[in-house]
């Protein structure tokens, strides 16, 4: 299953898009997005451990299950104010 | 009042939202590009955020406030793009019948704020250097999740 993550701040600027598309297990979790990102790009663990993954806007757990219509988002840790 | 905006916000606007008759206090917090912190000099900040999810995270907060003490208006505003020294990143204000509400609350509404709402900080030094700024909360890792959060 193809998911596409929205990248922002350090995250979108490291990988130079606003989207990024992972191939995932069939009945996927959060987990294997987290894998699958840090598979893609090593040098961004450090910031990929400290993010949360939202998955239709919400912070979701390791273990939530991702469909394919879901929208799915890498929150790097956030600065607002 | 719980905006997103990309220019100047307006103060006295914010002010007025939280206006009531049932109100013996109002607040007003905002926060602005600070130009030292101890020697690095800053020449502005810039924000970019996750619209769908910052506004939701607005609403909540907001929502969480009034159930968590006697308000009257809660406003939260938060500006994107560009902000050069001394201008207004943010505001919140709060209305209340009397101050202690509104004290406690608007500090709760930043913190929590800063801590948890889908929006992100570049920062740009004398030097030309631009870093986008993450924060270690705990230096434990995942800072506290928001709620409400998919179990």
């Amino acid at each position: 299953m193809t998911v596409h993550v929205l990248l922002f701040a350090a995250a979108k600027a490291a990988i130079g898009q606003a989207t990024v598309a992972v191939e995932l297990p069939a009945a996927p979790r959060v987990a294997d997005i987290r894998a699958e990102l840090q598979r893609r790009f090593p040098a961004l663990q450090p910031l990929l451990a400290r993010s949360w993954i939202a998955v239709n806007q919400q912070v979701a757990a390791v273990d939530y299950p991702v469909a394919a219509s879901d929208e799915v988002a890498w929150i790097p840790p956030v600065s607002g104010g | 009042m719980l905006e997103l905006v990309e220019a100047t916000i307006d103060l006295a606007q914010v002010l007025a939202a939280v206006q009531d008759p049932r109100a013996g206090a109002s607040l007003l917090f905002v926060g602005t590009t600070r130009e030292y912190t101890g020697d690095q000099r800053t020449t502005e900040l810039h924000y970019e955020c996750y619209p769908a999810m910052a506004r939701q995270q607005l609403q909540h907060l907001a929502e969480q406030a009034r159930r968590q003490w006697p308000l009257t208006a809660v406003a939260l505003v938060h500006r994107l793009g560009p902000v050069p020294i001394g201008e207004a990143s943010v505001a919140i204000a709060v209305s209340a019948p009397h101050r202690a509400a509104a004290f406690s609350a608007g500090q709760w509404l930043l913190d929590t704020l800063k801590q948890q709402v889908a929006i992100w900080k570049r920062e740009q030094f004398a030097d030309g250097t631009q870093v986008w700024q993450h924060p270690d909360s705990s230096g434990a890792g995942i800072s506290a999740t928001p709620s409400p959060a998919h179990d």
